[in-house]
């Protein structure tokens, strides 16, 4: 696809990357064309999936702190039987807020966050698709984030769980505001969660460099695509339930009002069929952290490749099949819950193979100790306790004896922190460098993995031993004399050495940020597309599309990465290739910088918590999100260049 | 890491074995829940089985133990035993799991006694229902239940959905308004056991308790008696406790409460025919005594912030003889 570059009469010089223009024109010709305007008016229109991913990852650390500070003050309410440091209405919002926040504005936006950054760059492109959504998206959950926080500062923060079941959070027992700013953030969230979705599919799918055929994408961008489809299918479902809430409590609809004919576990249905796949939706990118981490540490390529990307497709079906489990205790017909006991059962399969492949890659490796791989190795220790201990959920009998007690908030923070957060903290020590290149210290990042693995423990393992002994989930104090008042107070310390231990981290990223060892473009000597580039990345992040022919590109081709070239300098484009095998197929343009996904993401904002106080809010505030939105769309005369698509 | 976690286990074992306690799913006093228990014993032994196998792999890998060099082709054919291993397992735990299952349900088949539970924020009320109306009573916060016999619980919420849980009898089972649930416990074990709500309703979710008491046979006829009585009208010549009925009938007592045998017959809050035989006020918030009761017709909004309940203005002297009198209704 060799093109000289040449001049239509009339028309500017159609410029094209290629060996024609030396390396130094190159990058300061895509500079030009791709680069964010400088002030604050760059800052706030900037389409950068780079920018974009960067703030994604600060704001939702930003709400990990805040939920994390939550759950210290709820675990010093708990230090003693009888404690009085927060009252009932508090405690009951500090748990609800913990929740959401946990799960809706850190858990799942962290993760993709790192898609939007990462993705790109590991599958060889200059943009994310759709980067103008991109941004919209991230104002809109930036948004719909400080919404939930103001009102929880102003004391009407939501105090009805993260789960929100009615009829406690319907208009009759849960009066005021407080459980529509909750519904209401769902809203805010899940818009900007189906945005990245389809954001990252379409990347995926269409923009990967030439020659990553579909068995060479990397584990990590399978476990991202995998998680787009899952959060298609998933969130449409909490996003309409909890519009019926704010319905029923704001026109007063009855969706989940039996006394007019409708259902209080219709609601447990729609929520957990979202909640459940909600928890492999974050697991699975987490995977993702995991083996892109191992075989880089392990020193050899990973071990059962196929095997990996099949049980990330048999986790987000089977994910979708087993919701019910969280309702054992409703009373549902006993041959329908042993179809959600075998299911649930059955997903520890996949993530039996996928423990066994990680497991397998070190066997065969010769593993380096840096901290990425401590926080991989502690993620299968304490991942792989929760997953056994959620095959024990499975089991109706034993669900209905520990279900909504100690042993369930163990469970899940597991799976969620060893699952989740053990893979994301590795992640964080692992593209630090790439992100803004400087290292993370690695004395305080060792440090950093044992105080975190010790408090993780000592806060949650004894919580199983609580739930067995019958300490119920969500009790605000409990009495002397059950015997759970010694592993609550071990629970608490653990809880404040957790916090030291993320304390020693945020102060890592702070002096690193501005004093880090320089970190060269691939400091860890990594396989992967996103070690091709400098760190950080430039903002066209590749001068030349790379060419793929294997699973471990920068491993093969230790002397440089053949590359196409054929794309325009002077305008934003990007290289579309087929689905399937990643051939060449079309150039695609690519918006430039606007604004206006920023208006119209205050428009929306401005609409959505209007309709918390007043249906007409819907209405009137349609109105200017029309206005912004066909102002984002409105068409600009793209100069016509009679050029055919690339040979 | 790996001796902590090893010995993590070990202790874990340890203390479950010295699981004793009146609200806990490890020390059995019923079919259900010792059918339950044995369950979880079986599953956390082939569970744990597989952990320390895990952990073993994990810590021959960081250890560089290649002598038997992990060659592509033989952990293939490892990683296809290893998942057709846990298909296995998975399978057998499944099985037993349905096994128990099935168990527990047919237990409450032959039924021989039926408790109507109704969830209220935040206090449980009780029925016991018999097919003669005059057979049948009504308490709170408290269920009497004989050894050996087969009870039969029906479970309704008035307001939000509650979960009906007595550790050591039986898992738990939701009351959701709109529906009516059932479940089954038979007690095996004469003792004091602690139920407590398990889904989350509101304020004071962390005050809601209740006693399920297990007496042999003839001890629960002789209760059962004792409660199917109306409350004796205090004597003319005991003028406290009159004056405490006068007091109980003219203040706003009345407006929630019953007591068998007057003309209080609200049925908002508990029953209050037996109050002061049962062990604990205000759904487990407070050990019964007559100083406590009188703290909690005070104040209750200060103990129980969030319970229906209002704080009473009494003056002394009338509080004393509500005491005097709602302290003989044993």
């Amino acid at each position: 696809m060799n093109r000289m570059p040449r001049t239509v009469p009339g028309r500017e010089e159609i410029a094209r990357d290629g060996p024609w223009l030396s390396e130094a024109e190159t990058h300061r010709r895509l500079e030009r064309t791709w680069e964010t305007p400088p002030g604050l008016w760059g800052w706030l229109s900037t389409v950068d999936h780079k920018m974009v991913g960067r703030r994604y990852i600060a704001t939702a650390f930003v709400f990990f702190v805040l939920a994390g500070i939550l759950a210290l003050v709820m675990r010093l309410q708990l230090a003693s039987p009888e404690n009085g440091l927060v009252s009932a209405d508090r405690y009951n919002q500090l748990f609800t807020m913990h929740g959401t926040t946990m799960m809706f504005l850190f858990a799942v936006p962290v993760m993709e966050a790192f898609a939007i950054y990462l993705v790109p760059l590991m599958v060889g492109t200059r943009s994310i698709a759709f980067p103008r959504l991109n941004a919209f998206s991230y104002w809109v959950y930036l948004f719909g984030g400080i919404m939930l926080w103001v009102a929880f500062a102003l004391n009407i923060g939501p105090d009805v769980g993260w789960f929100a079941y009615v009829p406690l959070a319907g208009p009759q027992y849960a009066p005021g505001k407080r459980a529509d700013f909750w519904a209401q953030l769902v809203t805010f969230t899940e818009i900007a969660a189906l945005a990245v979705s389809v954001e990252i599919i379409v990347t995926v799918l269409k923009q990967r460099a030439p020659g990553m055929s579909l068995n060479r994408i990397p584990i990590f961008v399978w476990g991202q695509l995998v998680t787009s489809f899952m959060v298609l299918f998933a969130m449409p479902s909490v996003m309409l339930s909890s519009s019926m809430l704010i319905m029923d409590r704001l026109v007063g609809t009855h969706f989940f009002n039996k006394a007019e004919g409708g259902d209080a576990l219709l609601w447990q249905h729609m929520f957990w069929f979202f909640g459940h796949p909600e928890v492999y939706i974050i697991f699975l990118p987490a995977t993702g952290f995991v083996s892109s981490i191992i075989p880089v540490f392990a020193r050899r390529p990973i071990f059962g490749y196929t095997a990996l990307v099949l049980a990330l497709f048999a986790t987000a079906i089977l994910g979708f099949g087993l919701w019910v489990h969280h309702m054992f205790a409703t009373n549902l017909p006993h041959l329908g819950n042993s179809f959600y006991t075998a299911a649930s059962m059955t997903i520890a399969i996949p993530s039996g193979i996928q423990i066994f492949c990680w497991i397998a890659t070190l066997w065969g490796g010769s593993p380096r100790f840096a901290t990425p791989l401590l926080f991989t190795i502690g993620f299968i220790v304490v991942f792989v306790l929760g997953g056994l201990s959620g095959i024990m959920l499975a089991s109706v009998p034993l669900d209905l004896q520990v279900h909504d007690t100690y042993f369930v908030v163990a469970h899940f923070h597991y799976v969620l922190i060893g699952g989740a957060v053990f893979p994301l903290l590795g992640a964080v020590y692992y593209w630090f460098p790439k992100l803004t290149g400087r290292m993370l210290n690695e004395l305080a990042g060792k440090v950093h993995f044992w105080l975190f693995f010790i408090g993780f423990n000592l806060t949650f393992f004894p919580m199983h031993l609580l739930g067995l002994e019958g300490m119920p989930r969500r009790v605000y104090t409990y009495p002397p004399g059950l015997g759970w008042d010694t592993m609550n107070l071990t629970a608490t310390v653990g809880a404040v050495t957790l916090f030291v231990s993320l304390s020693i981290f945020a102060a890592n990223v702070g002096v690193s940020l501005f004093r880090g060892q320089r970190a060269g473009s691939n400091p860890w000597d990594a396989s992967t597309l996103e070690w091709a580039t400098p760190s950080p990345p430039a903002s066209y992040n590749f001068a030349h599309i790379p060419v793929v022919s294997g699973h471990d590109p920068l491993w093969e081709e230790p002397d440089g990465l053949p590359v196409v070239s054929g794309l325009r300098v002077n305008q934003r484009e990007v290289l579309l290739t087929t689905a399937v095998d990643a051939e060449p197929d079309v150039r695609e343009p690519v918006p430039q910088p606007s604004i206006w996904p920023l208006i119209s993401a205050l428009t929306l904002t401005g609409m959505l918590i209007g309709s918390i106080f007043t249906p007409w809010a819907v209405l009137w505030g349609s109105i200017p999100v029309a206005v912004a939105v066909t102002a984002w769309f409105w068409p600009k005369s793209p100069p016509e260049t009679p050029e055919p698509v690339i040979d | 890491m790996r001796r902590l976690s090893g010995s993590g286990v070990v202790v874990a074992l340890v203390l479950l074995g010295g699981c004793q306690g009146v609200q806990s799913a490890l020390d059995p006093a019923g079919d259900q829940a010792g059918g339950i228990a044995g369950l979880f014993w079986l599953f956390l032994g082939v569970l744990g089985a597989i952990y320390l196998l895990v952990l073993v792999l994990l810590v021959g890998a960081l250890l560089g133990l290649r002598q038997r060099a992990a060659t592509e082709r033989r952990l293939t054919g490892l990683l296809t035993a290893w998942a057709g291993g846990t298909t296995i397992i998975i399978l057998g735990l499944t099985a037993f799991s349905y096994g128990t299952d099935a168990r527990i349900t047919r237990l409450g088949d032959d039924a021989e006694l039926t408790i109507e539970v109704t969830a209220k924020q935040f206090w449980w009320q009780v029925k016991y229902v018999e097919p003669q109306p005059s057979r049948s009573f009504e308490t709170a916060n408290e269920v009497y239940l004989p050894v050996g016999v087969p009870v039969r619980f029906i479970l309704k919420s008035q307001d939000v959905i509650h979960s009906f849980w007595i550790p050591n009898l039986h898992g738990k089972t939701d009351l959701i308004p709109g529906r009516v649930n059932e479940t089954s416990i038979t007690a095996r074990r004469a003792g004091v056991y602690r139920g407590q709500c398990a889904e989350f309703c509101g304020f004071q979710h962390a005050h809601m308790a209740l006693d399920a008491v297990a007496v042999p046979a003839p001890e629960f006829e002789a209760w059962r008696e004792s409660r199917l009585k109306p409350a004796p009208t205090p004597t003319p010549e005991d003028q406290l406790r009159s004056e405490g009925l006068q007091v109980f009938l003219t203040s706003p007592c009345v407006m929630c409460h019953t007591i068998r045998g007057t003309s209080a017959s609200s049925r908002v809050g508990p029953d209050l025919t037996h109050v002061a035989g049962r062990r604990t006020i205000a759904a487990g918030a407070l050990p019964y005594s007559r100083g406590n009761l009188g703290g909690w017709i005070v104040n209750p909004q200060s103990i129980k912030p969030g319970s229906q309940m209002p704080d009473i203005q009494l003056e002394p002297d009338q509080l004393q003889a509500l005491l005097a009198y709602l302290d003989s209704l044993t």
